[in-house]
């Protein structure tokens, strides 16, 4: 470090200082909402989303796992977010009889496409976890689930070498809107040991509120990741050619693909 | 600001003693630092808009948050905007609850002008604050390690034994709103400066990354200390209303303890002494 030099104020540099500060306050104070709407301020912004992607890859292992808790910690009721009761003709006739007919469909960039019903997944290696489920928008609830282990499911269509999402489509126009409900994650996640089809909340079975009769639990993401009323599973190389390109609903509205943070 | 010639060329030399105060790293730092923070603030105080209730332990009891901002009907029917905290009610219309945005009645926690964006669109406040905290902490962690090894800084931040049981009466001297201008800071300063730098900062950005679902199945110690992920939701926001504090009471004083010369020590580094501020090497710091 420099020993301190003894100089003499300068007023041409204090005329200097006042008016870069008045400057930088004037322009702090307007636009800030412009810039949100500018297409390449939101294609910067964008950027940090596959940046904390990369950097919490780095400090969490393929393994790592979500906190579990004890049965104690489970809530009340664990609060149903998005849709809550699909109204179309199709999903009704599925919950009138119990999802009796209903098939899990998998296909896409598998060897074996194929169809389950929800005995045939209840068969499957199962997990029970008791997880926290994070919503996005700030709450969190714990609850038990029990489902299908996917990495296990996907093993059955064995996906090829091109397959890098799960993509999820489901059964929901949420809020009654023209689209259905849809998600993606990689294969990463996707054969998590924690990434389950869950198909029991609580020791019983999943209600319509929860996404009956199937949904995904993805316990390293937010809520919007886990698809509820799946109804059928694709393995692709890329999403930009499902729906509004972006990897799911939310994601077309805006929302980051990577929902770690 | 009281003690500033007119024309700095009349003085000898000795009179007009100006030193370097900051280098340009902590010049730098402090001013990209005063942007990421107003980003994260703002675009925090929109996130939070999007459930804007606290609690505290592993999730949300939804019928008794700890804290909640909200917006109801009146006795008199008319609607109002209101902070609840444990069992109190305070009646908050026009700024929290219930505010006026383009003069339109909006029933939001924090006004419109308050938030980043504006209008209530979480997507875009999250993606503010992510990107704010992706300058905010490399440089953070980078300030605290220049903090401690460059000797000045350190000498800087951390008080000397005369000041640390000198606290009380500098307390006292603050209070009666007399203050030195001298090289070194005074106990008081650097005791806030220490909490700030090494507590608040660090711990906003510990809590932060609490919240983060990821972040948890990487380092699930972070659960146990803060106490799971709502009371660091909880913290989070407590932690960034200190920081608000903090900032009231520093601009105050930069205000009042001679505005230009310590904007002009943040800004080219120079400091001028006071007259009576002793001289001697040891009492200052490049």
């Amino acid at each position: 470090m420099r020993d301190s030099k003894l100089i003499l104020p300068d007023p041409k540099r204090r005329r200097l200082i006042t008016g870069l500060g008045a400057l930088g306050a004037s322009a702090a104070l307007t636009g800030c909402d412009s810039l949100s709407r500018n297409d390449r301020v939101q294609d910067l912004l964008g950027a940090t989303d596959r940046l904390t992607r990369a950097a919490q890859r780095l400090v969490s292992s393929r393994e790592s796992l979500a906190r579990e808790f004890g049965e104690r910690d489970i809530a009340p009721t664990m609060r149903a977010n998005g849709s809550t009761d699909p109204s179309n003709d199709d999903y009704k006739r599925h919950a009138a009889n119990g999802f009796a007919d209903w098939r899990l469909r998998i296909d896409g960039l598998v060897r074996q496409p194929a169809d389950f019903s929800i005995d045939d997944l209840k068969a499957m290696p199962s997990r029970t976890q008791i997880t926290r489920h994070d919503c996005v928008e700030g709450w969190s609830c714990i609850a038990k689930w029990t489902g299908a282990v996917l990495g296990e499911v996907l093993d059955r269509v064995r996906p090829t070498s091109a397959a890098r999402y799960v993509v999820f489509h489901c059964a929901d126009n949420i809020y009654g809107g023209p689209v259905k409900y849809y998600e993606s994650i990689d294969m990463v996640e996707a054969y998590h040991p924690q990434t389950l089809l869950a198909y029991g909340l609580n020791d019983d079975r999943l209600p319509i509120a929860n996404g009956a009769p199937l949904r995904l639990r993805a316990e390293r993401q937010l809520g919007y990741k886990m698809a509820k009323y799946v109804m059928r599973i694709e393995l692709v190389d890329s999403f930009a050619s499902i729906q509004g390109g972006n990897g799911g609903y939310w994601e077309d509205r805006g929302y980051e693909w990577w929902a770690g943070i | 600001m009281n003690k500033h010639n007119d024309n700095p060329y009349a003085n000898p030399p000795e009179r007009a003693r100006v030193i370097k105060r900051h280098g340009l790293f902590t010049r730098v730092w402090h001013w990209v630092n005063l942007v990421c923070l107003v980003i994260l603030l703002m675009s925090g105080l929109q996130i939070f808009n999007a459930h804007p209730s606290l609690y505290w332990g592993n999730d949300s009891s939804f019928d008794a948050p700890a804290l909640q901002i909200t917006a109801m009907r009146g006795d008199d029917g008319a609607p109002m905007g209101v902070v609840r905290i444990g069992g109190y009610r305070i009646n908050t219309t026009g700024v929290l609850g219930l505010s006026r945005d383009d003069g339109e009645l909006d029933a939001r926690a924090f006004p419109a002008w308050a938030t980043l964006p504006g209008p209530q669109w979480l997507a875009m406040g999250r993606y503010w604050h992510f990107a704010a905290a992706w300058v905010f902490a490399p440089l953070l962690l980078a300030y605290l390690v220049y903090t401690l090894i460059s000797p000045a800084r350190r000498r800087l931040v951390w008080p000397t034994a005369a000041q640390w049981r000198g606290l009380p009466a500098t307390i006292a001297h603050h209070a009666r709103l007399k203050f030195d201008h001298s090289a070194d800071y005074n106990g008081l300063q650097k005791l806030t400066y220490l909490l700030v730098l090494f507590g608040l900062l660090p711990l906003m950005v510990l809590t932060g990354l609490t919240m983060s679902p990821t972040m948890n199945a990487a380092w699930p110690w972070l659960l146990d200390v803060f106490g799971g992920r709502q009371s660091a939701r909880t913290l989070h926001f407590i932690f960034a209303f200190l920081l608000v504090a903090f900032f009231v009471i520093h601009l105050g004083l930069v205000l009042i303890s001679g505005v230009f010369n310590n904007l002009r020590s943040m800004i080219t580094g120079r400091y001028r002494l006071g007259d009576d501020a002793p001289a001697d090497k040891d009492n200052r710091h490049a």
